[in-house]
Formats: structure tokens, C-alpha cells, sequence
């Protein structure tokens, strides 16, 4: 890989040469002050190949920029280990198996555990409420809708989508938190003898309502996936099911779910990442408490990366490089989830090039 | 007789079996109202909730209805069939109300100070008990960071898009190809991150006598590393759609490959590429996590990213929010409304101009 | 079980779009009816209308009245799954389900209206799959995809999928047109078979075809591109094909229409 970057740097500079050399040949006149180029080939015989001509720049330039897309992902976890290792040895706690995170005190003590459990509880929570909802509305456009109005609809949630997550994390807090709390009260009272839903409060500023604003959130990525699959579905297909004497509900069992499948599977996991890495959303809506607990409607929850957003005002050096230590866990567990996404939607594209 | 008859004889259709009795309307509302009812009657007196509660007991309560009794009249199939239909209109209405609920607050809290103070001033000396004060320099900070990342993303991304689609080949394209991919996953916060252990803290001290030094410039690199690979993927996608016939003819008029590409395959595919571009920008807008981390957040107006902090729309938005003073919600939510305004003008004109693109 | 369909005045809409007008024909018990015309007549349009399958597409609705034995199928309490049960359809590209095994597509059918029983399947799938002559060729494989056999076998297991329901008539729109010729040549000897058990309307745009398996032929066409399509002659297949009593079939056969 590291030969990329000398070699695009050739490239520019053969680059404006023939650049000149084509207006010439164009017949196109030249200007005064055009960069002479060593004639090339000898008199009579058929132009020699350049070594360093325009094609191979152009080629460098490209393949120097996708490498660069590796470069990057290296760097990301070159640059992380190298501010994260003096932090995590200067930690006079166990990194992955504290639950407090007190990186800015003389003896630094902090851990990832209960910001990691704080993490998945709330993806998990977000995707459970989020994809059934998801996949009904992706199949209600795919499937259900008349067009005219699917298309419009399909156009909102795309554009949802796009809405920063800045506005919901504000949304959330100001607007959604009063109902949540007193769906939190209402909850404790009567289900009280559920673990998840005791406690004697407060209630609001808790893992539901940041879960609820992320699945909000995660719910225009699921739907706009999954509807791009669900319509995917070969129409010969659908037909053969409806033939065979299928309801239009039974005709989406047979052709449409197993069709869409891996690509639904891979929407919910692309999801899941953004979910993870979500930031300010929950920043703004958890109530920032290190413990593992189960308890979804009590005021705390944590996650890395609202963490990240919370103590990073305040940290000194150790503080940042705790920080950046704990984003190189999301950074890991984003990375799996994305490659086993990946993984599956490229199996998939094989399987469905081959079957076509 | 055959084997079904025997075995399962009410699969097997004659003419004489193929009408059935259908759902009238009136059941289906009946049904509906019952189950209002009913739920109503037993939350009300007994206490155990308000109107939102019957709501949800009621949908809960049609959808058992709908299935036995359309179920008793036309049949398990028909009866599972209509009951799905139901669960999906009642997943579509569940959705839009909280998404509603986010668009009519936006707007409803946003217009209280879309004023030209606002527009015209920045937070500099502002206290928490003065009213005014405005993102002048947010938005400042926000074109420069987003312009300069976009002048970085772009051509870097239009050329490994170039490089994926025209001289790609084999296992270090695939890996290139699977990698662009898996990038598009890595959270905000983490490019964040990586630029200010990378930007700010080791490459910054040079030029700042040896002190690092947030500035606008380490935000364009985190939103270039948000945005590269989706104009990557986007630009792909876009020039696979050129036909091949059109580079062949190219080519057989004796035109290098390289000079192909810059000028017949980019200007055809270049409507979606320009759209893709937007819709990272939009994207890239919006960020408020990397920002946060590398870009300082100044109160004043500060032209220069490349020195000093410099703030940002949305970071503007998240400071407004977790700001005491009494007059912060609303400057947050004005900001909050500024910044969905510029994102969906963003993206509603690259999609428009997606539907215009010839090759779709 | 083969049964008679009667088709009076049946003419069919796409939104206002008049894809055919005004057919009558009745299609006796047990034989083969070959449906024939130029692209764009509305061959397939009627063979959807007959079981249903015309309203799929949005906006399709279609007017007239279409029997099975003296049952109007558009009555409005008609079922439409249990139509198309009664009339299966094989469609012009073979169209295994892709997720399915070959076994599974077989049967899939049969889960649908809730045959569980696996003696009951395992039989129906054998059946059904001898009587499309394909049980040989993959009663060793039943669990593989059913995507991975070769066109004329994804042809032939369409086949015995539509017939596992025991359908009362048999559909099938070109369903050789995507195939090389032997697995035609399979295809044709199978309806042959099928004749004894089922009543079967092909549409073909091969008359050689038309010529040697159907018992009546149907000629189709239109008068320029966007008219409706109309049924021109409908006769005996000998009589179509040697002694046509209109001009516009005869210029169709000997080739010098369409």
C-alpha cells in the first residue's frame, strides 16, 4: 500500500504534459506559453508508450484515492491505540471490567463496562420498538400503499433520514421527555413488579426515553432499507403466489419476507451501527449514570459515545485519552456489526446474480 | 378420487365452492367502536389510565375482533390476511405521530426568534440574562467547515469512485469496495475522535507553538472522513449506470481511457454524482458530534478556520440546549429549525435533481 | 374435473386503456385451446382475465362475464384466492420461488391452504412432480434450490407446483418462449398428458407449436397499435390452421401479418 502516494505524484506531473500535447495534436493551437514536452518515439515509427504519460497519472491519482479509504480506517485505529494505550496504563482500574469513570483525578479510575451495557441496552431496546414498526411501514409503502401516496411518503421518510440528530436529541428532551415520564409512572405503578419497570423514581431522563428517541431515529433508516428490498421482490414471483391462490398477506410471506431477508437482516444491522454510535441524541436525553441496571424508566442510562460528548468539556489528558480508549470500543463493536452487515448484503448481491 | 380429496378435501376447489361470505363494512366499523368502547369501560372506571390508554387497549381490541369474527365469517385466510393489513396501517399512524410531533415543534418553537438578530449577531458577550444573541458565527463556521470538507471529500471521493468502477479489479478493489462500505458505518463521534488525537493533538502543536489547537479546519477533516464514503458509493453507483456502448464508442475513436472518463463518462453520470454530493453535504451539515470534539465552539465570529475555535450550527443547537439561561431554549430551538431548513433545501433539491438525471 | 369456461363479451381496462373487447368463447372440458395472435393482442390479457389475475396490476378491471361451469367468477362474492386455486396459471418465465427448495416449491401451494400433514405433502410433492415427468430427473435432490435446475426443469417444477393444488384448469402464458427446443418439446409432450386431468389454455406466439398440441386454436389481433384486441376466429385447430374462414387469420398463418 505504500507505494500509492509516490506513485500519483509521478502521475500529476505527467499529467499537464500530455494535457498539452492533446490540444496540440487537436489542431487547437498552442499557447505561448506551453510547456515543451520531449518528443516522444523516433521519426516514422508508431508512438512508443509513454512511461509516465497522462493514463498511468490519471490511473495513480484513482487508485491512490480508493486506497486512501484504507489508509484512513487504519489510521483511525493507529491514531486511537496510540492516545489510548498511555490512558488506559495509567488507569488504576481494570478498563474493561469498572463500571465508574473517574479518568481526571490524580489516580485515575474508570472502566467501560457500564457505558458499554449502557450502549447495547439502549440499541437493543431502540430496535426492538423500532423494526417491526419499520418493516410495516416499509411494507405498507412497498406493498400496500397506492402510489400516489407511497411515493410522497417514501420521499418524507427519505428526508427524515436526514434530519440531525441534534433535533431529536432537543426534541426529546423538551417535548417527549413529559409524556415518557408519566407513561414511566404509569408503568411503575401498575407493572411495578416487573424488575425493568421499579424503582421509586424519579422517572423521565431514563434509558426508555433515550431508546425511544433512538428508535425514532433508527426508524426512517430501517423503513427506506427495507422498502428498497420489499420492492425488489421479482414481480414472477409475487405473481406465482397470488396464482397458487395466496392472500395478498400470504403472497408477502411466501415471496416478499424470505426474499428480502438478508437485506432486511442487513438494514436492521446497519441500524444497530447507527444506533451504536448515536451521540448526542442520548446526550442529551440519558441521565448520565454509571451502573448496570436493567431499570429502563428510572432517570440514568449511559452510553460511550453520549459519554464522550458529556465529560470531554472537563477532561485533561488522561480524561481525553480515557475518552478516545472508550471510542475505540464503540469503534470495534461499530466495525463488527458493519462487516458482519456487509458481509451478509454481499452474499447475498452474489446469490441473487447468480440465481438471475 | 384423488389424493387431496381424500387427504385435505377443502383445498381442492370446484365451481360450486368458490363463493364465500365477505366482511361487510358495518361489521368492520362495529368492531372498531366496540373495542373503543369496551377499553373505555374498562379504563374509565377503573382509574388505570386516560385516553391514551383506551387507544391503545382499543387498536389491541379490533385487531382480536377483526380475526375472530372475520374468522368465523370469511375464514382463517382471509381473516389473518385482513388482521396484517390492519397491524401495518396501525404501525404507519404510530410512526407519523411522533415524526409529526418533532416537524410541528420544530417549526412552533423555531419562529419565536427568526429575527435578524438572530441572523446579524453572535453569542459574544452575551450573558444569561440577555434575550438577544444569535448564530451569525454558527453559521458561519458551519459553510466554511462543510465547503472545505466538501473540497476535500469530493475529489477524493469522485476518484476512488473512478478508480472502483473503471480500473478496479481483483482483491484490492473488493477489499477497497467492502471497506467504503463498512466506513459509512463509523459513528460521528469516532472520526471525531480520530481527528482530534490525529489533527488537534499531534499535527496542530506545530504550527501553534506547540500547543494544540482546536480550529474550524479539524472539523472539515472529521466531516471529510463522515463524507468521503458516500460520495465513494453514491459516485459508484452513478457511473455503473453509463452505459458501456458509450465508453466503447469513445474508445474507438482513439481516445485514451483517462480522457474517456473525464469527458464522456463524468459528464453523463454527473447529475447523480452532484446529488450524491449534496446529499453528503446534508449529511455532513448536520453533524454535531465531531464538531463538538475538535472545533472548539467559540462565541464570537471567527472568519479563519485554521485558527482558533470556531462554531457550528448544530454544535450551536446542543450548546443552546445544555445552556441554564432562560432565553437558551428558544435561540436552540431557532438554530435547531435554521439548520433542518438548510439540511432539507439540501436534500429535497438533490433528490429533485436525481428525478431529472437521465440515467435513471 | 376438467371443467367448461364460458367467456361472453369479456373486455378488459388498464386504468382507460381498452386492452381487448368484447371476447366470447367457450373452452370444453379436458381439451387444449391454443391462443394465438401478434404481440400486444391481448392473448395474455384475457388468459389473466380468466383466472383473476388481470387485477393484480393496478387500475385493471374488466367487464363482461367470465363462467366456470355456469359460476360467474367476478360475482362479487367470489373468493379470488379460491379461483385461482381452480384455475392454476403457468407464466411465461419459469418463476421457482428463489428461497425455496424444490420440494418446498412444490408444496407451497398446499402450506398455503393449510395442509400440514407430511405423509399428505410428501405424496402430493412425488404426484405432482411424476405427473410433470420431472420426479426422475430430481427425486434425489428435493432439498436443493429450487433455482439451480436448468430453465425446462424450473419450467416443469411451475408446472407441478401448479397442478399440486389440483387446479380444475390449467393456464400457461407462453410458457415456452423463455426455453431451447427440447425442453419445449418436454413441455409439450407433458400437456399432452396433462389433457386427460385438466382443461389447458396456452398462449403461444409459436404456431407450430399452436399446430401440434392444442385441439381448438383462437386467433387473435388488433387493428393498430392501441386498439383493443379482438378475437377474430375461433375454430378447430385443423380448421385454423388449413382452412381458415377469415382473410386476417390466413395472412396471420401463412406469414404475412405480424
Amino acid at each position: 500500500m505504500g507505494d500509492y502516494p509516490s506513485r500519483s505524484e509521478n502521475a500529476t506531473a505527467g499529467d499537464l504534459g500530455v494535457t498539452e500535447s492533446h490540444t496540440r495534436a487537436a489542431g487547437l493551437g498552442v499557447s505561448p506559453s506551453s510547456y515543451e514536452e520531449p518528443p516522444f518515439g523516433g521519426g516514422g515509427a508508431l508512438p512508443k508508450k509513454k512511461r509516465f504519460s497522462m493514463e498511468s497519472g490519471f490511473r495513480g491519482l484513482s487508485v491512490g484515492a480508493g486506497a486512501m479509504v484504507l489508509v484512513i480506517i487504519v489510521a483511525i485505529a493507529v491514531f486511537l491505540i496510540s492516545k489510548a494505550v498511555p490512558a488506559i496504563s495509567a488507569d488504576k482500574e481494570n478498563f474493561l471490567t469498572f463500571k465508574q469513570w473517574f479518568p481526571n483525578e490524580t489516580e485515575p479510575r474508570f472502566g467501560i463496562l457500564a457505558l458499554a451495557f449502557g450502549t447495547v441496552l439502549t440499541s437493543v431496546i431502540a430496535l426492538l420498538v423500532a423494526v417491526p414498526i419499520a418493516l410495516g411501514i416499509a411494507l405498507f409503502l412497498s406493498h400496500y400503499a397506492p402510489k400516489r401516496l407511497a411515493t410522497p411518503l417514501g420521499f418524507v421518510i427519505d428526508l427524515l433520514a436526514a434530519v440531525p440528530s441534534v433535533v431529536f436529541g432537543l426534541w426529546g428532551r423538551d417535548v417527549f421527555m413529559e409524556p415518557v415520564r408519566n407513561f414511566s409512572e404509569w408503568l411503575n405503578k401498575y407493572f411495578s413488579w416487573i424488575p425493568i419497570f421499579g424503582g421509586d423514581g424519579p422517572f423521565g431522563r431514563s434509558v426508555l426515553l433515550g431508546s425511544l428517541v433512538l428508535a425514532i431515529m433508527v426508524l426512517p433508516i430501517v423503513t427506506s432499507l427495507s422498502r428498497e428490498v420489499f420492492l425488489q421482490t421479482p414481480g414472477m414471483n409475487e405473481e406465482a403466489a397470488l396464482a397458487l391462490g395466496a392472500t395478498k398477506w400470504e403472497m408477502i410471506r411466501t415471496a416478499v419476507l424470505p426474499y428480502g431477508k438478508p437485506g432486511v437482516i442487513a438494514s436492521v444491522m446497519l441500524g444497530l451501527g447507527r444506533a451504536l454510535g448515536e451521540t448526542i441524541a442520548l446526550a442529551l436525553t440519558l441521565g448520565v449514570v454509571f451502573n448496570i441496571s436493567f431499570n429502563v424508566i428510572e432517570n440514568g442510562g449511559n452510553s460511550i459515545a453520549a459519554n464522550i460528548a458529556n465529560a470531554f468539556g472537563e477532561a485533561n489528558e488522561t480524561g481525553r485519552g480515557a475518552l478516545i480508549a472508550s471510542g475505540l470500543v464503540l469503534f470495534a463493536i461499530t466495525l463488527v456489526v458493519n462487516m458482519a452487515a456487509r458481509a451478509i448484503i454481499y452474499r447475498r448481491r452474489e446469490f441473487r446474480d447468480s440465481a438471475a | 378420487m384423488t389424493l387431496l380429496q381424500n387427504e385435505a378435501s377443502d383445498v381442492v376447489m370446484t365451481p360450486d365452492n368458490i363463493r364465500t361470505r365477505k366482511l361487510p363494512v358495518a361489521y368492520n366499523i362495529g368492531i372498531a367502536v366496540a373495542a373503543l368502547a369496551i377499553a373505555a369501560a374498562i379504563v374509565f372506571p377503573t382509574g388505570i389510565g386516560n385516553w391514551v390508554l383506551v387507544v391503545v387497549l382499543g387498536v389491541v381490541f379490533y385487531l382480536i375482533g377483526l380475526q375472530v369474527i372475520a374468522g368465523r365469517i370469511e375464514g382463517p385466510r382471509a381473516a389473518r390476511n385482513r388482521m396484517w393489513q390492519a397491524a401495518i396501517y396501525c404501525a404507519c399512524v404510530l410512526a407519523i405521530l411522533p415524526l409529526a410531533s418533532v416537524v410541528w415543534t420544530l417549526v412552533s418553537k423555531g419562529v419565536s426568534r427568526l429575527d435578524g438578530d438572530f441572523f446579524g449577531s453572535s453569542m459574544n458577550n452575551i450573558g444569561a440574562r440577555d434575550p438577544n444573541g444569535g448564530a451569525y458565527h454558527a453559521i458561519i463556521g458551519t459553510l466554511e467547515q462543510v465547503g472545505i470538507a466538501a473540497l476535500m471529500a469530493v475529489p477524493l471521493g469522485v476518484l476512488g469512485a473512478i478508480y472502483l468502477v473503471e480500473y478496479g479489479k481483483g482483491k484490492f478493489a473488493g477489499t477497497v469496495r467492502f471497506f467504503v462500505d463498512v466506513m459509512t458505518g463509523i459513528p460521528s463521534i469516532v472520526a471525531g475522535l480520530f481527528v482530534l488525537s490525529f489533527w488537534v493533538l499531534i499535527v496542530s502543536p506545530w504550527f501553534n507553538n506547540g500547543t494544540p489547537q482546536f480550529s474550524g479546519f479539524a472539523a472539515s477533516l472529521a466531516l471529510t472522513v463522515l463524507m468521503l464514503p458516500t460520495i465513494v458509493r453514491s459516485t459508484e453507483e452513478m457511473l455503473r449506470l453509463v452505459p458501456g456502448p458509450l465508453r466503447e464508442g469513445a474508445y474507438a475513436l482513439g481516445v485514451p481511457k483517462w480522457k474517456t472518463i473525464v469527458k464522456v463518462v463524468l459528464p453523463t453520470a454527473l447529475p447523480g454524482i452532484v446529488t450524491g454530493v449534496m446529499l453528503a453535504i446534508a449529511r455532513a451539515a448536520g453533524e454535531t458530534a465531531p464538531v463538538l470534539l475538535v472545533a472548539g465552539g467559540a462565541a464570537a465570529i471567527n472568519f479563519d478556520p485554521f485558527s482558533g475555535g470556531q462554531q457550528s450550527l448544530s454544535l450551536f443547537v446542543y450548546q443552546q440546549a445544555a445552556d441554564a439561561s432562560r432565553y437558551a431554549p428558544a435561540r436552540a430551538w431557532t438554530a435547531a429549525l435554521t439548520l433542518v431548513a438548510l439540511v432539507l433545501v439540501l436534500t429535497i433539491a438533490a433528490k429533485l435533481l436525481a428525478r431529472r438525471s437521465s440515467l435513471r | 374435473m376438467a371443467k367448461r369456461i364460458e367467456a361472453s363479451n369479456v373486455s378488459s381496462y388498464y386504468g382507460n386503456f381498452k386492452a381487448i373487447d368484447g371476447i366470447s368463447m367457450t373452452v370444453e372440458p379436458k381439451t387444449i385451446t391454443a391462443l394465438i395472435g401478434p404481440s400486444g393482442c391481448g392473448k395474455s390479457t384475457f388468459l389473466r382475465s380468466i383466472n383473476r389475475m388481470h387485477e393484480v396490476l393496478p387500475n385493471a378491471r374488466i367487464e363482461g362475464r367470465l363462467t366456470i361451469d355456469d359460476q360467474n367468477i367476478y360475482d362479487p362474492d367470489v373468493d379470488v384466492t379460491a379461483v385461482r386455486r381452480l384455475i392454476g396459471m403457468v407464466f411465461q418465465r419459469p418463476n421457482p420461488f428463489p428461497t425455496m427448495s424444490i420440494y418446498e416449491n412444490v408444496v407451497a401451494g398446499l402450506k398455503l391452504n393449510g395442509v400440514k400433514k407430511k405423509s399428505v405433502l410428501d405424496d402430493a410433492a412425488e404426484q405432482s412432480l411424476k405427473s410433470a415427468n420431472l420426479w426422475n430427473e430430481v427425486k434425489d435432490r428435493l432439498n436443493r434450490p429450487g433455482a439451480g435446475l436448468s430453465g425446462g426443469q424450473q419450467q416443469r417444477l411451475c408446472i407441478a407446483r401448479t397442478i399440486a393444488v389440483e387446479p380444475q384448469v390449467v393456464l400457461m402464458d407462453e410458457p415456452c418462449s423463455a426455453l431451447d427446443p427440447i425442453s419445449t418439446l418436454a413441455i409439450e409432450d407433458l400437456m399432452f398428458k396433462l389433457k386427460d386431468r385438466f382443461t389447458i389454455i396456452i398462449v403461444t406466439h409459436n404456431m407450430q407449436q399452436a399446430a401440434r398440441v392444442s385441439d381448438k386454436t383462437g386467433f387473435f389481433s388488433i387493428d393498430k397499435t392501441g386498439d383493443p384486441g379482438r378475437l377474430i376466429e375461433y375454430d378447430d385447430t385443423q380448421k385454423i390452421f388449413s382452412n381458415p374462414s377469415e382473410k386476417k387469420t390466413e395472412d396471420y398463418i401463412t406469414g404475412r401479418f405480424g
